[in-house]
């Protein structure tokens, strides 16, 4: 970390789904973020990446979202995103929706270089690491398919976690299954979305883990909204609030206080 | 076999209630993902192979033409035949000329795909000839009448109990008059039974794994050597192969071979690699009097030069299903068509129609390990994504979910409507949900809630929050 801390300008993606369900996540990014040195605005224009038209068939729709994006966030040397998915939309999927624009393509691939999953940023871009965090737990980590593939995102945050006293990291078996979430798959095809969310089930409750950590909330809507139905008391949180010494709250889906 | 794909919903509802299929598909699951990573790590050169298969396979899509009629001059000069055809039913009318003119009662078979997707056995049956499968997990489903549930391990979704089953009720008539459990006794009672078809089948049948341009060989893969007995037994040897399964040398071959059943099985390679070069010489002990090659395009050519081109690459391996967790909860049937898995899901509405297959790009998260193990760099998820695209422009499918994302993006467009909205949903879940902090059950989220609790929103949205926080939101 070079820079005089507050200089280095960071725009945070604060992602539709932490917008409406967990604003914490967007709290533990900014805390996180500040703490690496960085200054964090959050342009009020943006509203989501469009992965749901995306991946819905409506290109249309997607590029004119996506064009939106890319204004909102226009001159910020940093875009941070608390999602791997939603980073994964922008950095893979922008520059090829823009592949036959080339006015919005150079602005696409302009973005795309400049914006980071939010964990991998604090690890490797401002060489980050947790200091004096601490948290009795056992947890184990769940990588969603686009932390793991589109963004390799993997050792990252367990390296991250490592730093955090008393935490205990057990790895789950089948670690590359996707848990079923998918967006509007888990709508549409639920049945298999259920049989997909309960091998991963199996797989956590077999670590014998008290907290379930991952970086994508759509994932652990799906797989805390799960346990939960099955009846399973497991904490689940969103890695960044993990990181940031925000574990204490109720986890995804528990019992206010 | 009769298109089902419609009906994949009730067809994988079924698959998921099937305890069998349970216990057959957590095989695979286990089984060929372990023995790929295994096969894939013990050779350091192995992703350099894929590039190299992936390379080759353009190359042959690029000059298909040229390797072609290369392939057909070779196979000519070595006094073989080859039969152009350009879909299913001048396919069959060139397989059933040929039966005919050898006067054909029985025709044997090695396992395939392309001999499904025609739907051949039905076919020669009806003409009153009777084609029986060697491979033992194609004689598995033939006796039990029903299609392949993947592409290398048709009667994958079969367990031990079923066969034993099946071969009682089948044997009898062979003197097999108990019924035999262990899994040796049962392939010994099908190889005995089998072994006496070979002799007298007036036909083979084959498809192939690779046409050889330099040399007009055709090349079939087998873990159990019926491939060899079907094709150099009979006098008639018909290969029945799509076009793009030619590769320009054997050089060639050998490098897609070597990520061939690694990719499929964890094998370094097949337990039988067969070669077959025209028909028999003077000088040869044993082998075919006559040997056909049935060239068939049935679509092939049309998705050249478009976004479906690089499904052409594919080497029939099984990774992508072997690998797909949708494959692993609804197993081969529920796609209800020959291909099932990632490669079905690309492939079959090309083949069938969108309107019939809307489904099975549809059923997947896009996770993505389909891709990352594909032998030959297929981008799988991409494909799903232009199918769903198609269906969206032809207004493919349920209006309420067209609906549904047309209205969500007519917010997501207005940031100002969108936070008036967003914040007046987070407000009123947290309210419904109250102290419990989750919700069990919302009218219009029967999907959701079918399956899982909703964790509720915290109050009010994060962008509420920071607005009124008075911090930062331009630069």
């Amino acid at each position: 970390m070079s820079e005089k801390p507050g200089t280095v300008e960071v725009a945070l993606f604060v992602t539709c789904l932490v917008d409406i369900n967990r604003p914490s996540v967007g709290f533990a990014a900014v805390k996180l973020l500040e703490e690496t040195g960085c200054r964090v605005v959050v342009p009020d224009t943006q509203t989501c990446c469009g992965q749901p038209a995306y991946n819905s068939g409506d290109r249309k729709s997607t590029k004119q979202i996506a064009a939106d994006v890319i204004k909102a966030f226009k001159g910020f040397r940093y875009v941070v995103v608390p999602s791997g998915s939603c980073a994964g939309m922008i950095t893979k999927h922008y520059p090829e929706l823009f592949k036959d624009d080339p006015d919005l393509l150079l602005d696409a691939q302009d973005l795309a270089a400049r914006t980071y999953e939010l964990v991998s940023f604090l690890k490797d871009v401002r060489g980050f690491k947790p200091e004096g965090v601490k948290l009795d737990r056992k947890i184990t980590y769940h990588d969603s398919c686009a932390n793991l593939r589109e963004m390799k995102v993997v050792d990252q945050p367990r390296a991250l976690m490592n730093h955090i006293d008393g935490l205990e990291l057990v790895e789950a078996e089948d670690r590359e299954a996707c848990c079923g979430f998918g967006g509007t798959f888990c709508i549409k095809y639920s049945e298999i979305s259920e049989e997909m969310v309960d091998r991963k089930i199996d797989n956590i409750l077999a670590t014998k883990a008290d907290m379930l950590a991952a970086g994508d909330l759509g994932c652990l809507m799906n797989i805390a909204g799960r346990l939960y139905r099955k009846g399973h008391d497991i904490k689940v949180l969103h890695i960044a609030e993990i990181l940031a010494d925000m574990s204490d709250g109720p986890g995804l889906g528990e019992e206010r206080r | 076999m009769q298109v089902t794909s419609r009906n994949f919903k009730e067809n994988s509802s079924k698959a998921l209630k099937d305890d069998d299929l349970r216990v057959a598909l957590n095989r695979v699951k286990t089984g060929f993902t372990t023995a790929r990573a295994t096969a894939a790590s013990e050779l350091p050169e192995f992703e350099e192979l894929r590039n190299k298969s992936r390379d080759i396979k353009n190359d042959v899509l690029e000059n298909l033409d040229y390797y072609l009629e290369y392939f057909e001059e070779k196979v000519l000069a070595q006094g073989g035949h080859v039969h152009w055809c350009s879909n299913a039913t001048e396919a069959k009318a060139a397989i059933l000329k040929i039966c005919r003119d050898a006067d054909a009662k029985t025709v044997t078979k090695g396992k395939s795909m392309i001999t499904e997707e025609i739907a051949l056995n039905k076919f020669l049956a009806a003409e009153g000839i009777e084609p029986i499968e060697t491979d033992l997990g194609e004689y598995i489903i033939q006796l039990a009448d029903e299609p392949p549930s993947h592409i290398i391990g048709p009667a994958v979704h079969k367990t031990k109990e079923q066969v034993t089953e099946l071969f009682y009720e089948h044997h009898q008539k062979y003197g097999y008059t108990e019924r035999q459990e262990d899994p040796e006794k049962l392939v010994g009672e099908a190889r005995a039974v089998l072994r006496h078809k070979y002799v007298t089948a007036d036909v083979g049948i084959t498809g192939a794994n690779f046409l050889v341009a330099e040399t007009g060989s055709t090349v079939i893969v087998t873990n159990e050597g019926n491939g060899d007995l079907t094709q150099s037994l009979p006098k008639t040897h018909i290969v029945v192969a799509s076009l793009e399964k030619i590769i320009p040398t054997l050089e060639d071959v050998s490098t897609v071979m070597r990520v061939l059943a690694r990719s499929a099985t964890g094998q370094e390679m097949s337990v039988y690699t067969t070669f077959s070069t025209g028909p028999k010489r003077s000088a040869d002990i044993d082998g075919p009097e006559n040997f056909h090659v049935v060239l068939l395009d049935g679509g092939r050519t049309e998705m050249l030069g478009t976004e479906l081109e690089e499904l052409l690459r594919c080497i029939r391996c099984g990774a992508c299903m072997n690998h797909c967790p949708v494959y692993h909860a609804v197993g081969g049937h529920s796609y209800g068509w020959v291909y099932p898995g990632p490669i079905g899901a690309a492939l079959n509405p090309q083949m069938v129609g969108l309107e019939e297959a809307r489904h099975l790009p549809n059923a997947s998260t896009f996770c993505g390990r389909c891709e990352e193990v594909c032998p030959v760099h297929i981008p799988l998820p991409k494909i799903l994504r232009h199918w769903r695209e198609k269906a969206f422009e032809q207004q493919i499918g349920p209006k309420p979910e067209r609906w549904g994302i047309e209205l969500w993006g007519f917010f997501a467009k207005r940031p100002t409507l969108y936070r008036l909205v967003t914040g007046i949903a987070a407000r009123v879940l947290t309210k419904i949900a109250g102290r419990r902090g989750r919700i069990k059950s919302l009218p219009l989220m029967g999907g959701w809630t079918s399956v899982r609790d909703l964790p509720a929103p915290q109050g009010a949205t994060f962008m509420a929050q920071w607005k009124k926080s008075g911090r930062g939101t331009q630069k």
